[in-house]
């Protein structure tokens, strides 16, 4: 927010000469602290990650609907939930929403909320573009899911393969509306990968250099990186997609002649780091949390670094693993074989170092820690039936069974999403100031590790006994009998899904709850290592009262305690205190980047050009115009307002208020 | 942490310079058009390429100043260039594509 | 993109000394290089696949396009020295250079126009074989690339002409420079590759 300046009795700050004023473009919004304006217009990277969390939540609780009435349909022979077509849309829908509606926004939710305070800055590189970015991401998401109500979802599976993306398998609106959707949300992660590495390379605190930033600042880089260039090859794979659907051309049909590996490979180039995508910010997660509840150093520093470096970059060298079944040709099979080995021991050194950094540790097991244990558990054995698709022969095996299914929610559910909900318990009380029940957490906790085994486990066994994914019935006559009987499984699995939905409601109503009557968190509340945790929860507009000058990995636990020769810590100061030194030589002059209208302005028109699109070109003109206009609004418009150009503000407000002038 | 005084650099070269590499350019394009006109025998694929190649290393050093300026720009560009290079051809390579 | 002016003094201040717009130019310019790949990718896997439909040889220009690939080329020529005069605080000769710059992108993108109007009155429609297509949806990405830059040329000289501080904006001028060599550079390639080279 602009308005903070401390003293109040203002001069007149030096601002940046552009003469902005001279264009007469629409002045910027008045800085307010609450009221949906504040949130709408907001550049903040705090509230942005709030927006982001509270979305990604939201889409979690309907790509876990979509899964369950999966499961209802599986549960007994002949199913009659679902008929075969709302089958096919509801497990395209439920990976799609997982993936890109969940998992990816959520960790940009960790990421913009806690990225610029593990590094001691005051917020991103480019909070307009960071706005855009979340306002690209939600109506992206809500487009695709438009699709459900104007002639049906997309249905060809999330990674869409020719020919049942094509118009006469998929007749429907629903795959244009996942092409454009994706395309959307795709701009809006290639913009924040943009802004974040950014962020991270120029905006760090005096001595916070990259071999001290915390292990989430830096799986978040790597993931930047991964999102930086995997984006634009499925932004080609997208385009030909949409160009084959409306504008008749013939990329992947072969009567036509055409190769539909194409698109697989584009799709997989783009895939493939997308799964690291999707698990390195929980490895950050869990990177933070496991030292603090071992109350040790996370060991091996370096290694986790550049383990997660590793396998950003290997991550580019085997996608074509999930195209063994494909016939790429017993060179190319071996290749990506190999590679596909590879990757597993950067993954597996990661695995050693959470294990030695809990080692010989004075553990304690707060909900946090629980999951942060039950990650390094559960992705184990998804890493493990992993390692056997690298096999190839073994993989033309479990190709498009239930085994795959069983080893990729291991990974996605106990691996990326167990992480996610570790940082959700250990970071709550730093953003809303407020803990979360331990007693609701633990039953959170442990119905969804009884859920997610029940519901996963029994897959590998379906798998193996040759279910394929993606039928939408199974019969008796096939079930089989005795101990592998497919019926006994796929019910055990379908309860298993209703406990972890189950799991999943105890963490709402652990919100809910918190939310009315949580305990107030105190300043440190565990004890905790690195720079968010030193300064108020939550923290205030600008983050920091002054930079901290950072001199050690986990400063924040350097600044506490002292080390005698012996390895002895000793308290020399509190959590409280350490911040208190912080507040009382505040800085004089912080300028925060002010509102603006312009980034959600600029990322309504996309939804309207993809519209446009679909129905009717002419609104797709109207979009561009929308949108040419919020570039012009958005290049005219200086980052910080100057006094004359803040509209008047509303009454009431303006008395607290010290403009940055 | 990078020191403080890279922004001091001298951006570039002078007028006279960014036209002779600009002729340099102008040279070899030339000499591309004429492979089309002349049979260059065995050598028409490998001159052509490393015709390509050297315009693309001309510009973006010195019209795009990587030459002159900070080395993490180079890395950026360089590693989005050499990841594209490399998946592309892997992925082309697995349709026969240089077998031909 | 649009951040461009907001920054003009931020350099000093971060970590690495390097200004925030530059360094986010570079990387997305790095991450085109992969859409640009994916791109020619696609048409060097179907440029052999004309179906009934003309083939390369059939429908290719070369003397045009060497001609329209050299306009292209000497505007790079113009830009970098709009890009010199912003940093000499020259903004007359900036908004000449650029507006030249702008007239030979323009050049370029109207040769293209020409050139798709002939190849589809030749009988390459967008949907008449892979070839097509391909070629069609590449060079349409990058003359989408060109206009765009053009566009960015001419709203800069219109900034510029009302700007009353000399070489307040040469950031932005040195960002959308690095934005037009790249667009370049990529026609660089596709002439070579996809003009050339015979199938």
């Amino acid at each position: 927010m602009a308005i903070i300046e401390r003293p109040s009795t203002t001069a007149p700050a030096v601002l940046p000469t552009v003469p902005s004023a001279a264009f007469g473009a629409l002045k910027r919004p008045v800085t307010v602290s609450s009221g949906w304006r504040s949130w709408l217009f907001t550049v903040d990277h705090k509230k942005l990650g709030i927006m982001y969390g509270a979305v990604a939540m939201f889409f979690f609780i309907v790509g876990g609907l979509e899964a369950v009435l999966i499961r209802l349909q599986l549960a007994a022979p002949d199913g009659k939930v679902l008929n075969a077509d709302l089958y096919n849309q509801m497990f395209t829908m439920h990976a799609t929403t997982m993936v890109f509606l969940f998992v990816m926004p959520m960790a940009s939710a960790f990421a913009n909320y806690f990225l610029p305070l593990q590094i001691g800055a005051r917020d991103v590189a480019f909070p307009r573009i960071n706005a855009f970015g979340f306002w690209a991401f939600l109506f992206g998401g809500i487009f695709i899911n438009m699709s459900w109500f104007l002639g049906g979802a997309a249905d060809g599976g999330w990674f869409m393969y020719a020919p049942n993306s094509g118009p006469i398998y998929s007749p429907s609106h629903g795959v244009d509306f996942w092409a454009l959707g994706l395309q959307i949300t795709g701009i809006a992660s290639l913009t924040g990968a943009v802004n974040l590495i950014v962020t991270v390379l120029n905006m760090r605190a005096p001595g916070m250099s990259l071999m001290r930033m915390p292990i989430f600042t830096w799986m978040i880089t790597v993931v930047q990186f991964l999102l930086l260039f995997a984006m634009p090859v499925i932004t080609v794979a997208l385009f030909l997609l949409m160009f084959q659907r409306n504008f008749d051309a013939t990329f992947f049909d072969v009567a036509a002649g055409a190769d539909p590996l194409l698109w697989q490979h584009l799709f997989w180039i783009f895939g493939h780091p997308e799964v690291y995508i999707l698990i390195l910010p929980s490895f950050g997660i869990i990177s933070e949390v496991l030292p603090v509840f071992s109350r040790k150093p996370l060991f091996g520093y370096p290694f986790v670094v550049f383990s997660g470096a590793a396998i950003g970059f290997v991550g580019w060298g085997v996608w074509a693993h999930h195209m063994f079944a494909s016939g790429l040709g017993p060179v190319s099979v071996a290749v990506f074989s190999v590679a596909t080995m590879a990757i597993a021991v950067p993954t597996g050194v990661k695995v050693v170092n959470w294990t030695m950094t809990i080692w010989g540790g004075k553990l304690s097991f707060p909900v946090a820690m629980k999951f942060a244990l039950g990650l390094v558990i559960l992705f184990t054995i998804g890493g493990l039936s992993g390692v056997t698709h690298s096999v190839a022969p073994s993989d033309t095996q479990q190709t498009d069974t239930y085994y795959i299914v069983a080893h990729f929610h291991y990974v996605l559910f106990g691996g990326a999403i167990f992480g996610l909900f570790s940082g959700f318990y250990y970071w709550w009380p730093k953003v809303f100031g407020k803990m979360l029940s331990e007693r609701l957490g633990n039953w959170n906790f442990w119905l969804m590790v009884i859920g997610m085994n029940m519901t996963f486990a029994p897959m590998h066994i379906l798998g193996l006994q040759g279910q394929p994914r993606r039928m939408y019935v199974w019969t008796e006559a096939r079930a089989g009998e005795g101990f592998f009987n497919l019926g006994f499984w796929n019910l055990v699995a379908s309860i298993g899904s209703l406990i972890l939905a189950v799991g999943v409601l105890f963490f709402l109503i652990n919100i809910f709850v918190t939310a009315r009557k949580g305990k107030q968190a105190p300043a440190d509340p565990w004890d905790a290592r690195s720079l968010e945790w030193m300064t108020s929860n939550p923290p205030k507009e600008h983050n920091f009262d002054s930079i901290p000058t950072v001199g050690h990995l986990d400063e924040f636990f350097h600044r506490k305690y002292s080390e005698s020769e012996s390895g002895q810590l000793t308290q020399v100061k509190s959590g409280e205190e350490v911040i208190l030194d912080l507040e009382k030589n505040a800085d004089a002059h912080i300028h925060m980047p002010s509102p603006s209208y312009w980034p959600i302005v600029l990322a309504l028109s996309l939804p309207v050009i993809a519209f446009g699109l679909i129905y009717s070109i002419p609104v797709a003109m109207v979009g561009g115009a929308i949108a040419l206009l919020g570039c012009y609004g958005w290049a005219l418009e200086p980052s910080t307002a100057t006094d004359d150009e803040i509209d008047p503000p509303s009454s009431g407000q303006g008395k607290e208020m010290v403009h940055v002038g | 942490m990078m020191s403080e005084d890279t922004t001091t650099k001298q951006h570039g070269m002078s007028t006279a310079g960014y036209v002779r590499i600009a002729l340099i350019l102008a040279a070899i394009t030339a000499l591309e058009v004429s492979t089309y006109y002349v049979d260059f025998g065995p050598f028409f694929m490998p001159s052509l390429m490393i015709m390509m190649v050297a315009k693309f290393v001309v510009v973006a050093s010195y019209f795009m100043h990587l030459k002159f300026d900070n080395k993490i720009f180079s890395w950026m560009f360089y590693t989005g260039l050499f990841l594209a290079i490399g998946v592309y051809v892997a992925a082309l390579s697995t349709f026969k594509f240089f077998m031909a | 993109m649009a951040e461009t002016a907001t920054h003009e003094h931020a350099a000093h201040h971060t970590s690495t000394g390097l200004s925030n717009n530059k360094l986010g130019m570079w990387l997305f310019l790095g991450s085109e290089c992969l859409l640009f790949g994916g791109l020619i990718s696609t048409y060097m896997l179907y440029r052999g696949r004309v179906g009934t439909g003309p083939t390369p040889s059939q429908v290719f220009d070369i003397p045009f396009t060497s001609v329209s690939s050299f306009v292209l080329l000497m505007s790079s020529l113009t830009m970098v020295l709009a890009v010199s005069a912003a940093h000499n605080k020259d903004d007359r000769a900036t908004t000449l250079w650029l507006t030249i710059t702008a007239l030979l992108g323009a050049t370029f993108v109207g040769g293209q126009v020409y050139e798709f109007t002939a190849m589809y009155n030749e009988g390459l429609g967008f949907s008449t074989s892979l070839f097509a297509s391909s070629f069609y949806t590449l060079t349409g990405f990058h003359g989408v690339h060109v206009t765009v830059g053009i566009i960015m040329l001419m709203s800069l000289v219109g900034i510029l002409n009302k700007s009353k501080v000399p070489g307040s904006r040469a950031e932005t001028v040195e960002m959308i420079g690095l934005y037009w060599h790249f667009v370049d550079v990529v026609w660089i390639v596709i002439f070579t590759l996809i003009y050339l080279i015979p199938v």
